[in-house]
């Protein structure tokens, strides 16, 4: 048995069984990193022997009569979340010897489900990007091509997912950071509801749009995992007291008279005609399955990317301030306290990290505040609306996860316009809070994946893997591996 | 050229809450540095702020005090600036909406009260201590961070240094009784910066401010206004200009330094905190921190009895209400008898109040009317029944007075109307004063003696009860106005 290619559902009822043992299973995943993990660039930290305290711990549990579906799954985590005691770079010299001394609420729950950290994964430095070529310890490339990017800015946990260097990761969502990587690599990535699940101790790059989730092999493992991430947390106020379901409950329930909407403005000249086939394929397929179609409006489309890259560079600009090479990570020592700050800055940070910090301050400042991020607010309430108006007539939304399949490294790393244009599609979905899942759609002929998106109404995450399952389960696409 | 100056004051009120603004850490004063913090207050990557709720609480308490609106919706904003003690890059405070607006309080003015406008208060987040040391090096204690903070801006109604003082006096008074503050002006726990403008008399624009730190004192804070505004006029009598600028106290020097001028002004980019949900304010936790408040009568009560020597009885009634217990607090400090002062308002000041069902606050008798009735009663000017009289002489044209003032505007008023009533010139007007001057005495009783030899004769021999008479014509001849206590003596002193 290629025990690397298991889910966390065939994972956890081997180990139940008693057919593997959690030590294995660690074994098994770190001889396959030791494998591919040089064509694929997936870790920055890779934390073998502390997996395997792990694993060995999750044995015992194991023996002693404990059930759990996450008891010894190997899994690997974003690199901006903070793991106490492991280093959490951010993929950023400013924080490239950051170890925190404590954990994150999310990666907590996993732990004390006897989780198996196998490292800490790749991304766009602070997650600012979509192709996680902007990070200071290296490109991860895309396992259908090692030619291209894995998309971002959570590209690590998703080329992990597709490598099967883990049995599943945690990312994070801020613009499309976990759908498009999901997307580019043709696995399952789930952003959940704004406030869904706690934010403690992920590294903020825009806290109100900034959103934890799994990146999965299968819509089954992600909706397990949400049941587990998922809840209000008394350390996050914008954490949601809403009641969480069991969100497996859902899977196999039939769509039929499920009213899909198709909105048009997702459908335009821009989207990759394989893309858009593909897609289009995929409703005809969930039409087949019972649902019902609606074509519908989100008028606003169009300004979602100008209103996002102005709310999330100002939030982003005031939540970096604190890396000033005072109290710790890195610091360039300069000859006074303002040199040292700006040695410090210019040195820990990458261009687009310095990038947007420079448009968020200048959005912010006084004098451009109304003409910049308060019309931007009252464009999001615009679009936040959009939505809710479409769901007043359909249950979810259906469109291409990204405008194109993977594309070329350093194709577009010249253009921080074009590389901005490829989160399009995603983007209004986290303005406007919703959740959201990407799930393989597809191949094109040159046999990159491509991915469907299907959006829910606010904290109906069971609509979205209802659909996600039914649409699965009746297709292939999930069980294609890439040659490695 | 005359001028008035024009001050408005920022106080920094450090709130009494056990723990930190937005982290369970302590927020005792004076432990070893950094030994009271937590991933949360230094801003470490990925953690997140939690509203400590009492903070809030204590915000809305003092709001009550103050008699501000409670805004039923509010929220929290970041403050975007570099500094070593700010750990997050920002401090978390409120800019629009903060949770209480409007207000005033009162303070004594040269005899009488003055009303000083409350803009806002809000809360917000302290800032730790950079402490430079020896040998090139600086030191952050980040102990204070995040200690929860209420600042209080006053409207710019302070025209003296005094008044500042007397506003900052006021206010700590407040808060201490409220309980939200312990009002240590040299631990920093109670602090005030202060908008400081001159403008020639008359001139109704405001001049260029120019903004005052760090009187840690009450005395400094009267001392460094002080200096400033004799700076600014002197500026401007020499043909200068006011420079808008942030100012320092030099209490070692005396004087006031510049700072920072208003080209170096931070530029605090302020933002909607996306970290905290926004406060909403229900009616029924505003009426709940208002029973608290009440509660705290008990405190107030005992301390009247402590340090006044007041009957239960008296205490009791005195601290029924805030405003009553205001009433005779400013009574006692502008020299009081604390019995007299209580005796007097529980007796005829009530009475006149609840026949009119006016509330105390709009009382037309001031507290300093009674002292100075209290004084003269005290030196023998006038007696008890005669200084009724007054007392109720001044309630009613205190009345008039303040009709008139509502009616300010009507051209046809006579302008005297307005100045305020004086106690002695009602005792005068009603020709109440006794005549306490000794010659004026002694020339009326020469008289009564050498227009009377026979029973100047007749007492001479021992017929006593003749003082009667004397005393009688002496009060004749004064029309009764002369001190009964100095025509006996004057009598005795002369019939030997
Ligand atoms: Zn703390």
């Amino acid at each position: 048995m290629a025990l690397h290619k298991l889910t966390i559902s065939e994972a956890s009822a081997a180990i139940e069984k008693g057919e593997i043992s959690p030590v294995e299973l660690a074994n098994a995943l770190f001889d396959r990193i030791d494998a591919v993990e040089k064509k694929i660039g997936a870790y920055v930290t890779i934390t073998m022997e502390h997996a395997i305290g792990q694993a060995k711990e999750a044995g015992n549990r194991v023996r002693n009569g404990e059930k759990g579906k996450l008891l010894g799954i190997p899994m690997a985590i974003k690199d901006n979340m903070c793991t106490e005691g492991i280093k959490t770079t951010c993929s950023s010299n400013i924080l490239g010897n950051f170890i925190p001394p404590y954990e994150s609420t999310v990666t907590q729950e996993l732990k004390e489900r006897g989780y198996v950290l196998t490292g800490k994964t790749n991304l766009d430095e602070f997650a600012m990007g979509s192709s996680t070529e902007n990070s200071a310890f290296g490109y991860t490339k895309n396992p259908w091509d090692t030619a291209r990017v894995p998309g971002g800015s959570s590209g690590g946990s998703a080329a992990a997912v597709a490598a099967d260097e883990c049995i599943a990761a945690i990312g994070s969502d801020t613009g499309g950071s976990i759908r498009q990587p999901a997307s580019f690599c043709g696995v399952v990535g789930m952003k959940p509801t704004y406030g869904r699940v706690s934010r403690y101790g992920l590294v903020a790059f825009a806290s109100s749009l900034d959103q934890i989730g799994p990146i999965t092999k299968t819509v089954e493992d992600s909706a397990i995992l949400m049941n587990i991430i998922s809840g209000n947390d008394p350390y996050d106020s914008t954490s949601a007291p809403a009641a969480i379901p069991d969100f497996t409950s859902v899977l196999g329930k039939e769509i039929k008279g499920l009213k899909i909407g198709i909105p048009k403005e997702y459908f335009i000249e821009g989207i990759d005609a394989e893309v858009g086939e593909h897609v289009k394929n995929a409703v005809k397929q969930l039409e087949s399955l019972g649902a019902v179609p609606v074509d519908i409006s989100l008028p606003h489309t169009g300004y979602a990317v100008a209103t996002y890259y102005i709310l999330a560079t100002s939030e982003a600009s005031s939540n970096l301030a604190r890396y000033d090479g005072v109290k710790y990570g890195f610091r360039a020592e300069g000859k006074d306290l303002l040199d040292t700050y700006m040695k410090t800055r210019a040195k820990g940070f990458g261009d687009e990290v310095k990038r947007r910090i420079i448009l968020g301050t200048y959005a912010l400042s006084s004098g451009y505040y109304d003409a910049y991020y308060k019309k931007a607010q009252q464009v999001r309430t615009l679009i936040k609306q959009d939505f809710e108006k479409a769901f007043e007539t359909v249950d979810v939304i259906v469109t291409p996860t990204a405008p194109t399949p993977a594309f070329r490294a350093g194709e577009k790393t010249a253009d921080p316009l074009q590389m901005y244009l490829s989160d399009i599609l995603t983007i209004s979905v986290n303005l406007a809070g919703m959740p959201a899942i990407s799930i393989p759609c597809g191949f094109t002929s040159g046999s990159l994946p491509v991915g469907l998106q299907i959006v829910g109404k606010h904290f109906d995450e069971e609509a979205v893997f209802k659909t996600a399952y039914a649409y699965e389960q009746s297709t292939d696409w999930h069980k294609r591996k890439p040659k490695l | 050229m005359q001028y008035e100056t024009v001050i408005g004051l920022e106080v920094h009120a450090q709130l009494l809450t056990g723990t930190k603004m937005f982290c369970g850490c302590s927020t005792r004063f004076g432990s070893g540095p950094n030994t009271q913090t937590c991933p949360i207050c230094i801003g470490m990557p990925g953690v997140l702020p939690v509203m400590n709720k009492k903070a809030v609480e204590y915000v809305i308490r003092t709001g009550i005090a103050v008699d501000c609106r409670i805004s039923s919706y509010s929220r929290f904003a970041r403050k975007n600036y570099f500094y070593p003690d700010l750990p997050k890059g920002y401090q978390i405070s409120q800019y629009e909406l903060p949770l209480c607006e409007g207000g005033f309080v009162e303070i004594p003015d040269s005899g009488s009260t003055k009303k000083i406008g409350l803009t806002r208060i809000h809360l917000e987040e302290d800032a730790g201590k950079n402490i430079h040391g020896g040998a090139n090096l600086s030191f952050v204690d980040l102990n204070r961070t995040g200690v929860p903070l209420m600042e209080i801006v006053s409207e710019p109604d302070i025209r003296t240094p005094k008044q500042a003082m007397e506003f900052m006096k006021k206010i700590r008074t407040i808060l201490r009784y409220i309980n939200v503050c312990d009002g240590n002006m040299e631990q920093g726990s109670l602090r005030c910066d202060a908008n400081v403008s001159v403008r020639p008399v008359g001139q109704r624009e405001f001049g260029t401010k120019t903004e005052m730190k760090n009187m840690n004192s009450f005395k400094f804070v009267e001392k460094a206004l002080d200096y400033e505004i004799k700076r600014q006029i002197k500026m401007l009598a020499d043909g200068g200009k006011i420079v808008q600028e942030t100012r320092l106290w030099n209490a070692e020097r005396g004087i006031t330094e510049s700072m920072r001028s208003k080209e170096e002004a931070h530029d605090y980019r302020y933002f909607p905190e996306p970290d905290l949900a926004p406060v909403e304010v229900e009616a029924s936790w505003i009426e709940k921190i208002k029973a608290d408040i009440n509660e705290l009568q008990d405190v107030k009560k005992a301390r009247f009895i402590s340090q006044f020597g007041l009957p239960e009885h008296d205490a009791e009634l005195l601290t029924s209400e805030r405003s009553v217990a205001e009433w005779f607090e400013q009574a006692v400090s502008l020299g009081g008898n604390p019995k007299n002062v209580s005796n007097w308002m529980m007796g005829d000041l009530m009475r006149l109040l609840n026949e009119e069902n006016i509330p105390i606050q709009n009382c037309p008798l001031k507290p300093a009317h009674l002292v100075d009735l209290l004084k003269l009663i005290e030196d023998g000017t006038i007696n008890r029944n005669q200084a009724k009289s007054v007392f109720v002489e001044i309630y009613k044209r205190g009345k008039v007075i303040q009709a008139a003032k509502g009616k300010m505007n009507l051209p046809a008023l006579k302008i005297e109307v307005y100045s305020e009533v004086k106690v002695i010139d009602i005792v005068k007007e009603k020709g109440l004063a006794q005549i306490s001057d000794e010659s004026e005495i002694e020339a009326a009783i020469n008289d009564i003696l050498e227009k009377n030899p026979g029973e100047v004769e007749r007492f001479k021999a021992g017929e006593a009860k003749l003082m009667g008479f004397f005393v009688g014509q002496a009060m004749k001849a004064t029309k009764g106005k002369a001190n009964p206590k100095i025509v006996n003596e004057l009598l005795r002193k002369k019939l030997g």
